[in-house]
């Protein structure tokens, strides 16, 4: 079985994000870096994948750089769509090769991992024919968008967990007018950490790609054009069982009759 | 030498691929494996690596086309002295083994009616020597054989045994094929059928629902989706509206949350009160003085649930994915009734705290809920809850149990009742105890220990500490 090397990265940049899973991406073609799961947030940031239209983004991009988000283009698959504070995003930098060479089916396994581990949380969620992602009802909760070279995967997914949903309306996300979005904390009523929800899904990804995790231990030096200083990503992420949502005990039980 | 560079096959079901951009020119030189174009297809974008060294002669196929897979796109001129060694197109992909095959049904035997008894293998068990085998049963000893040796009845056989391209689309979007209402001949799945159920966002249901291997997990057993909706009233009733409060949407979705997550059962003791209430009684005046605050009796129901929480750590624990997670502190909740709702501030640390530190820290929470003062600490971090339906004299109540943790107990009315102490007829101050505890975890003579041993510390008032 192939290890997997994963970690909790905290809040990342998205250029500097872009730049990580690039590395990791060029050491595991070249051989000299192994696998990697990055789980991240990112500062405020629009990003355009492949098929993006411009007119997918509603508001004139000077306008939201003025309200501190970010603009990006980058070599995903999928449109446009939102990450911020609050959203789970994920980069599986995987060599799907030899034996896991079918897109679909690596879209269909990161789906599996998210359903699985929004079960844990007591969300049911599902598929719909034709729209990648994994959807609570009519509304979408997590978004999915990948880039692949040699079968090696960067980008991933973003689930979101708190996000703060109106930032969506700035946007056209993944083209879909007529479909709303949804986050974790919409539908529990409250937002587990991050962290926790990114220990939580770990085990379900180990299990839906068969490989074995090592969390803890993500350390990438990248170099940050311009400046002299390079970008030292250590992860840190602890191996917590206990993970659900606690912040339930404010409303605890009540005899049923 | 001219080599062919095709629309790669990306996987095993996708015939076609759009081509997003050319990375390289007609007359640019390119490496072997080097990007030369890429694809999209729904989510993915790929970079295609070039099949041979050489240089890109002619372009098939324009940026923004959608083409079948296989189909050339652009040809690369390989180098006159490399050309023997040119390799073929790669074709990524193209060696793609069926994802699933491993775990594919095994083939059902042919039924192709009962088999005389000679045609019986010889493997088939019941070798019975002397008497002729029945007629009835020959033809099915084979096939009972191979169905136990396949550990599948003869249903599953049959459902699971359907197409390729249902199985395909069964692998592809984790559907256990076993657990769908086939309706093709003999029950059989049919393409139809899993592409109905799918569409009935069936893939969630029954990923969750069949859940993979010992996937005994929070939420599974939630329904696929809303059943028909039958509104509460109709227009013209006399009706009024108001929407729900925040607090009482929480606890609507934490109730039926529980509900869904944990397997519920409840077990009921009557505990005697009658010494621990003359123990309070003897106590009170010197408790009030020195601690400034009553001796209630839910200080006593908290210490002897603490101390028996010690005894069976199982019911401080809480269950995630496939394993217990134990508790090594106990934090006790305590549900407090207030005018517009309940809270359950939680004792932090309960396990470490003599009876009137509980004491106090039950009154501190119960002030500090009724003026609004709880901070979002106080109210988070329990492992274990204790509830008091009795309040309004109910006899005892059936609580749910407040997610994560696995076990509540409810405290029903106190109040003098009729008991049989040594033979004689007494009236004694009692209590009615239940536990609602998870079932999936905890078993039931587990939960009735536990709860016997709060029974035993209150009725035979083993509290050394009282002050």
């Amino acid at each position: 079985m192939h290890s997997c090397t994963a970690g909790w990265l905290g809040r990342i940049d998205f250029r500097d994000a872009m730049r990580l899973q690039g590395e990791c991406a060029r050491r595991l073609k070249d051989g000299t870096g192994g696998e990697r799961v990055l789980l991240l947030e990112h500062p405020p940031v629009i990003t355009l994948g492949r098929n993006a239209r411009p007119e997918d983004v509603l508001i004139d991009p000077a306008v939201l750089l003025g309200r501190g988000i970010a603009v990006e283009r980058c070599d995903r698959g999928g449109q446009v769509t939102y990450h911020g504070p609050g959203q789970l995003v994920g980069y599986p930098v995987l060599d799907l090769s030899p034996e896991r060479r079918d897109v679909a089916r690596y879209l269909r396994d990161l789906e599996e991992v998210l359903i699985r581990t929004l079960a844990r949380f007591g969300i049911a969620t599902g598929r719909v024919a034709g729209l990648t992602g994994v959807w609570v009802g009519g509304e979408k909760i997590a978004s999915i968008g990948v880039h692949l070279s040699r079968w090696v995967t960067t980008h991933g997914f973003a689930l979101n967990v708190a996000t703060d949903l109106d930032a969506f309306s700035l946007i056209v996300p993944c083209g879909i007018r007529s479909r709303g979005l949804t986050s974790m904390e919409r539908i529990l009523g409250i937002a587990p950490p991050l962290e926790d929800v990114a220990s939580v899904l770990l085990p379900e990804f180990a299990r839906v790609f068969d490989r074995t995790i090592l969390a803890g231990s993500v350390e990438v030096e990248i170099p940050r054009p311009g400046t002299d200083d390079a970008l030292r990503v250590e992860a840190a992420l602890r191996p917590k069982a206990t993970s659900c949502p606690e912040a339930a005990g404010a409303v605890a039980g009540r005899e049923a009759r | 030498m001219r080599v062919d560079v095709i629309m790669p096959q990306m996987g095993e079901s996708i015939a076609e691929g759009t081509l997003t951009r050319w990375l390289k020119k007609v007359g640019d030189r390119v490496a072997r494996d080097e990007p030369i174009f890429e694809i999209s297809t729904d989510k993915v974008d790929a970079e295609i690596p070039a099949p041979a060294a050489g240089s890109l002669v002619e372009i098939q196929v324009g940026e923004g086309q959608t083409v079948a897979v296989n189909t050339i796109v652009a040809f690369i001129e390989t180098e006159a002295t490399a050309a023997a060694s040119a390799p073929k197109p790669s074709a990524a992909g193209r060696s793609t083994a069926p994802a699933g095959a491993p775990s594919r049904a095994p083939e059902a035997p042919r039924p192709s009616g009962p088999a005389p008894a000679a045609a019986t293998p010889a493997t088939a068990r019941p070798a019975s020597p002397a008497a002729g085998p029945l007629p009835a049963a020959t033809g099915e000893i084979p096939r009972a054989a191979q169905m136990a040796a396949s550990g599948a009845g003869p249903e599953e056989l049959r459902r699971v045994r359907s197409s390729p391209v249902v199985r395909r689309i069964a692998r592809e979007h984790h559907v256990d094929i076993g657990r769908l209402q086939g309706t093709g001949i003999g029950g059989r799945v049919t393409k139809k059928d899993i592409l109905t159920a799918l569409e009935r966002g069936g893939g969630a249901g029954a990923a969750a629902g069949a859940g993979g291997p010992g996937m005994g997990t929070t939420g599974t057993a939630a329904p696929a989706g809303p059943a028909v909706h039958r509104p509460a009233f109709a227009l013209g009733d006399r009706t009024a509206v108001e929407p729900l409060s925040a607090m009482r949407k929480k606890i609507a979705e934490h109730m039926v949350l529980s509900r869904r997550t944990s397997a519920h059962v409840t077990t009921v003791f009557e505990v005697d009160m009658h010494r621990v209430m003359r123990l309070r009684e003897e106590h009170r005046q010197a408790f009030e003085s020195r601690h400034g605050i009553k001796l209630t009796p839910t200080a006593f129901f908290v210490k002897a649930a603490v101390e028996a929480l010690k005894a069976f750590p199982v019911v401080n624990s809480s269950i995630e994915g496939d394993n217990v997670v134990y508790r090594k502190d106990i934090h006790v909740g305590v549900a407090v009734a207030l005018d517009w709702g309940l809270i359950v501030p939680v004792i932090k640390n309960a396990g470490d705290r003599t009876l009137s530190g509980l004491a106090k820290a039950i009154v501190d929470l119960a002030d500090r809920a009724r003026g609004r003062k709880l901070q979002p600490d106080d109210v988070q971090g329990g492992t274990f809850t204790i509830t008091n339906p009795g309040s309004y004299g109910a006899l005892f109540g059936t609580p749910i149990i407040s997610q994560p943790q696995v076990a509540i107990m409810g405290v029903g009315s106190i109040a003098k009742r009729v008991v049989v102490v040594d033979d004689a007829i007494a009236v004694h101050p009692t209590v009615h105890l239940s536990l609602s505890f998870d079932h999936r975890l905890i078993d039931g003579a587990v939960a009735d220990q536990f709860m016997a041993h709060i029974k035993t510390a209150l009725e035979e008032a083993r509290f050394p500490e009282v002050l």
